[in-house]
């Protein structure tokens, strides 16, 4: 490329432009782990959010934190699906791909939709970074891109322009791409810039210098496209706002819900709380959320391993406050010994999993769903624990409030499921009012609850549920552990008759959290018919998509969607059974299919993917229609892949 | 809290109504008898104080106690006690922990609750060997004992639980042993301590490691092998004949002879327990060519974790009203420009 100057490099595509009139609009975002991508697509979805279009996002980014610059490695991507349409999912396909550099491009472009426009930095394609990137050839020139709509220009230059006169050094110039970028984006979907401008104020308050810098970039951006021919492939686009209940909006991710949603609980519950982390990927978020809320009756502790971080929740639990520990897999692999101590010990606790790639360290900022098992089997002894899944960032908030009542109202631990993809997803939320939630306050023990004024620590009520008593109550000091105890009393007992009236009274209470809990219903379809898909997770945006559209193609399918995985809801077994299929789609190898089987004996059949990469609408459709087509063989236990129904996006993504 | 209940006035009082069920003969019977004696003396509260424990023979202790107890799991009492503490800041915690527990399963927990400086007690009772398990050797024993999974005799060296605990960065170091009279004192001093004080209580496990602290804890002749540390007291011991004084030349410690009470003509150190400089030759003194250091070695209190965790959470509280509406709002908020409900889904 021409090191001075605009080079402009426009292809016209063989098929019509795609930006017509559409409902919902992808963006993609991709450059170098340091192009501030990230925060580029979450200042877009804010804006994307103030106009009104529902929207869903899906960060997706290297596990380096500055991965060599220009590697194919090292791309950092950001998308974004928005539209005047009810949003669920991030998006298939994108439609527009913003490529900072080479390697962005490579690893991105045959995601893009044919036809799809892409925005290249034409300036980041020299021969060094075509090289990192693998490219033989310019792809910007060789025709190669010839299926999609092209527009490079130099955008390193167009900023270097347009901050010239602040003085700043070449590196910190080139930082401003994002916003010159984000500028551009602006004006192509016909955003208003002030919010962005109050931002970036607010964020270099300190330094106003690089505040004007990415001002003026952010403007020159927007005037480029505004004053510029874009080869008249590109025209602005104003989507309509997307029909919502009324209300108050914010956008919201899924670590800021279970941070939010765990401070309601334990509000709701009466108690303080006591957080008890240690940092890991995708998790430590929640963490960071709760360390800034001291004024919530909140106590965040970053412990030295995963293992003290719960110990020391179940401490504060023992002493009276609401224990919330949180982790990702491995960290949670930790935490089994302590999660058993808790259930012999009969203390509320809740532990939260934002579940990533495994087995072992795996891919640390993907997500997946592979810790079923985990959670609801993964401990020593019969040691059952109630299980929870949000299935959306927004749903989230109202799973850590479940798991705060359940665990308070049982005396168990609870585990949360959330994933890589909840964690980081932002979608807009119409913001609860605290007074919505029935609270659940906990009543301690005061006075002794047994003859003679005896302390009868386990002694259970109807529920199959021991009273908490906190140390420093007068006249009910007693002595707690690990070790089998007697009923009621709790002195030291590991007879053979004590350990299996114990073990079935631990299971006998747990197993009774379900009818404590709402019986499930159908997210989309009827009671009984030829196919039911059942997810769990978060599956449901791409989940509810495919039943929509299957549905809207005349297809008897509903979707179910679980949210108690451990007890299940009482009557899920009765309302499977009344379908002819089952179908679960999952991201792990078919673990919740194998629990439905061995609860309920259905012939439930797995679509697994496990690739890191959420489920396309397309390939849960291209399953769906695989039952009806009768190609797919559900006498058996044959398994349909993703990748086997049909081209995966993800070796598009990551070819 | 509870401060109107009458305070147990004896020994029986803070027995629990467990069975105890340790070996006839082992030390933790003693170490019982001194920790109750010590609550005794200290006039503490049941209802306020909780003995907390991992895993081990000395871990069965908290169900002795006729106070709260949490017999957690192995090695992690540490972590379970910050819990615990910084929930309440006003228990009185124990921690029972033992070599294995402590020292090895533990460690890290043990490490990071002395740097943290939590206030509480831990009691490290050290057997040199693994009781529970029957028999393996431990961490803190010495090379070549033979034991069930090291029948050739062990190769490595033990760990030396006090200078842990001084390098892990404790305030307060100090040594006992099972049937001494002075453990109850040196118990005393260590709650006195503001922050984490961590003791070594030498414990005779009669069944695997029988007599192992023979050599300076039986009475007999123990003048001349147990050099008892006291604040502002002359390093003194063998009925004040010997003492112990600083070789400048190797700036280590070394035994010189005290003629007619002289020590101060024999260059005998004066013991203070602020000096973390001694304290560290103190606690890595070899036994043998020197006595035993027991006592308080080391005291120099340093502001606790929990009041400054607790202080700093209430200057972030200080002026701010947790609004939960308000939370949830966050920062940027719209109201969408149409407000039709979302059709219904199919
Ligand atoms: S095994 Fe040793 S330490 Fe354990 S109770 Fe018996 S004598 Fe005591």
């Amino acid at each position: 490329m021409s090191e001075s100057g605009i080079e402009r490099n426009t292809i016209a595509p063989n098929s019509s432009p795609i930006l017509s009139v559409p409902e919902a609009v992808v963006v993609r975002f991709a450059g170098d782990s340091g192009d501030g991508m990230q925060l580029t697509g979450s200042q877009f979805t804010l804006s994307t959010a103030l106009t009104g279009n529902d929207l869903a996002t899906f960060p997706d980014f290297p596990a380096e934190i500055r991965a060599p610059q220009g590697t194919l490695f090292g791309v950092s991507a950001f998308q974004i699906n928005f539209g005047s349409i009810e949003v669920t999912t991030a998006g298939d396909a994108p439609d527009v791909l913003v490529a900072m550099n080479p390697a962005a491009l490579k690893t991105n472009v045959q995601a893009l939709k044919p036809g799809g426009l892409i925005i290249a930095d034409a300036g980041e394609f020299s021969r060094r970074n075509l090289d990192k990137a693998k490219y033989t050839t310019n792809p910007l020139e060789d025709g190669s891109l010839a299926k999609w709509t092209l527009l490079a220009f130099d955008i390193s230059a167009l900023t270097l322009e347009a901050v010239k006169s602040f003085s700043l050094g070449n590196k910190e110039a080139l930082r401003c791409k994002n916003m010159w970028t984000l500028g551009l984006a602006l004006w192509m979907f016909e955003r208003d810039r002030q919010p962005l401008i109050d931002w970036l104020n607010g964020k270099f308050q300190k330094n106003p210098l690089l505040a004007h810098a990415n001002i003026a970039a952010l403007n020159a951006g927007h005037a480029y496209g505004e004053t510029a021919e874009i080869g008249g492939q590109v025209r602005k686009l104003n989507l309509d706002p997307a029909p919502s209940a009324p209300g108050l909006y914010r956008t919201v991710n899924g670590a800021e819900a279970v941070s939010l949603g765990l401070v309601a609980g334990a509000q709701l519950a009466g108690l303080k709380m006591f957080f008890g982390g240690y940092p890991i990927t995708p998790a430590s978020a929640i963490l960071h959320h709760l360390a800034n809320l001291k004024e919530y009756g909140v106590t965040t502790f970053q412990a030295e391993d995963e293992i003290a971080a719960i110990c020391s929740a179940i401490g504060a639990s023992y002493a009276g406050q609401l224990g919330v520990t949180s982790s990702s897999g491995p960290g949670i692999a930790l935490k089994g010994e302590a999660m058993g101590l808790a259930v012999m010990t009969e203390l509320p606790l809740v532990i939260v999993n934002s579940q990533r790639g495994g087995p072992s360290t795996g891919l640390p900022t993907k997500t997946e769903q592979s810790d079923l098992y985990q959670a609801v089997y993964g401990r020593n002894g019969d040691a059952p624990l109630p299980v929870i899944a949000a299935r959306s960032p927004t749903d989230a908030f109202a799973c850590a409030i479940e798991a705060c009542r359940i665990a308070t109202r049982f005396m168990t631990p609870v585990i949360l499921l959330t994933d890589g993809y909840i964690a980081n997803a932002a979608e807009p939320w119409r913001i609860p009012d605290p007074a919505d939630f029935e609270p659940f306050p906990v009543d301690f023990l005061t006075e002794a609850n047994g003859e003679d004024d005896r302390v009868l620590p386990y002694k259970r009520d109807g529920q199959g549920v021991r009273p908490w008593i906190t140390p420093g109550t007068a006249g009910l000091m007693h002595r707690i552990g690990g070790i089998e105890k007697a009923p009621d009393t709790g002195d030291l007992d590991y007879s053979p008759a004590v350990h299996q009236l114990q073990t079935d009274a631990r299971k006998a209470k747990i197993d009774g959290v379900a009818h404590a809990i709402p019986a499930q219903d159908i997210d989309l379809g009827q009671e009984g018919g030829r196919l039911a898909v059942v997810g769990w997770g978060s599956t449901y945006g791409p989940i509810h998509q495919a039943v929509r559209r299957a549905r809207a193609a005349g297809l008897d399918v509903s979707h179910i969607h679980v949210r108690h995985i451990w007890p299940l809801p009482a009557n899920l077994g009765a309302l499977l059974k009344g379908y002819e299929a089952v179908l679960v789609p999952e991201m792990n190898t078919g673990q919740f299919k194998t629990l439905l089987r061995d609860q309920y004996l259905v012939e439930a059949q797995s679509l697994t993917k496990i690739s890191g990469q959420p489920f396309a609408i397309a390939e849960i459709e291209a399953a769906i229609a695989s039952v009806f087509d009768g190609k797919r063989d559900d006498t058996g236990g044959t398994d349909v892949t993703a990748d086997a129904t049909q081209p995966s996006s993800i070796e598009a993504i990551h070819p | 809290m509870n401060d109107m209940s009458p305070r147990p006035r004896s020994i029986k009082d803070w027995e629990s109504d467990q069975e105890v069920r340790w070996c006839p003969g082992c030390g933790d019977y003693a170490i019982l008898k001194a920790v109750q004696r010590t609550m005794v003396d200290l006039g503490s509260d049941p209802a306020t104080t909780v003995f907390v424990s991992g895993i081990g023979c000395s871990s069965r202790f908290p169900y002795y106690m006729a106070s709260y107890g949490f017999h957690t799991i192995h090695g992690r009492a540490p972590a379970i006690a910050t819990g615990i503490k910084l929930a309440n800041p006003e228990l009185d915690i124990w921690l029972v922990t033992g070599d294995g527990d402590g020292m090895s399963i533990g460690g890290n927990h043990t490490m990071h609750l002395l740097r943290r400086n939590l206030n509480c007690q831990i009691m490290l009772f050290n057997n040199e060997i693994y009781g529970l398990t029957k028999g393996q050797y431990s961490p803190t024993s010495r090379v070549g004992t033979p034991s069930p999974s090291t029948p050739l005799g062990s190769v490595d060296q033990p760990a030396l639980p006090c200078a842990f605990a001084l390098g892990s960065g404790a305030r307060f170091i100090a040594r006992g042993f099972d049937v001494s009279k002075e453990l109850p004192a040196v118990l005393e001093a260590a709650h006195a301590h503001q922050g984490a004080a961590f003791v070594e209580i030498f414990q005779n496990c009669i069944v695997y490691n029988k007599d192992r602290f023979e050599d300076f804890a039986v009475a007999k002749g123990a003048e001349a092998r147990q050099l008892w540390l006291r604040q502002g007291k002359p390093m003194l011991f063998d009925k004040g004949t010997r003492g112990i004084a600083l070789d400048m030349a190797k700036l280590a410690l070394k035994v010189v002879e005290v003629y007619d009470g002289d020590w101060q003509a024999a260059g005998v150190l004066v013991h203070d327990v602020a000096n973390r400089s001694v304290a560290h030759m103190l606690v890595e003194m070899p036994f043998g060519a020197f006595p035993m250091a027991l006592g308080v070695i080391y005291d120099d209190p340093r502001p606790t974790y929990e009041t400054q965790t607790l202080t700093q959470d209430e200057a972030a509280r200080a002026g701010k009203s947790p609004d939960l509406a308000r939370l949830l709002a966050g920062r940027r908020t719209w109201t969408p420009p149409r407000t039709k409900e979302r059709p219904a889904d199919l």
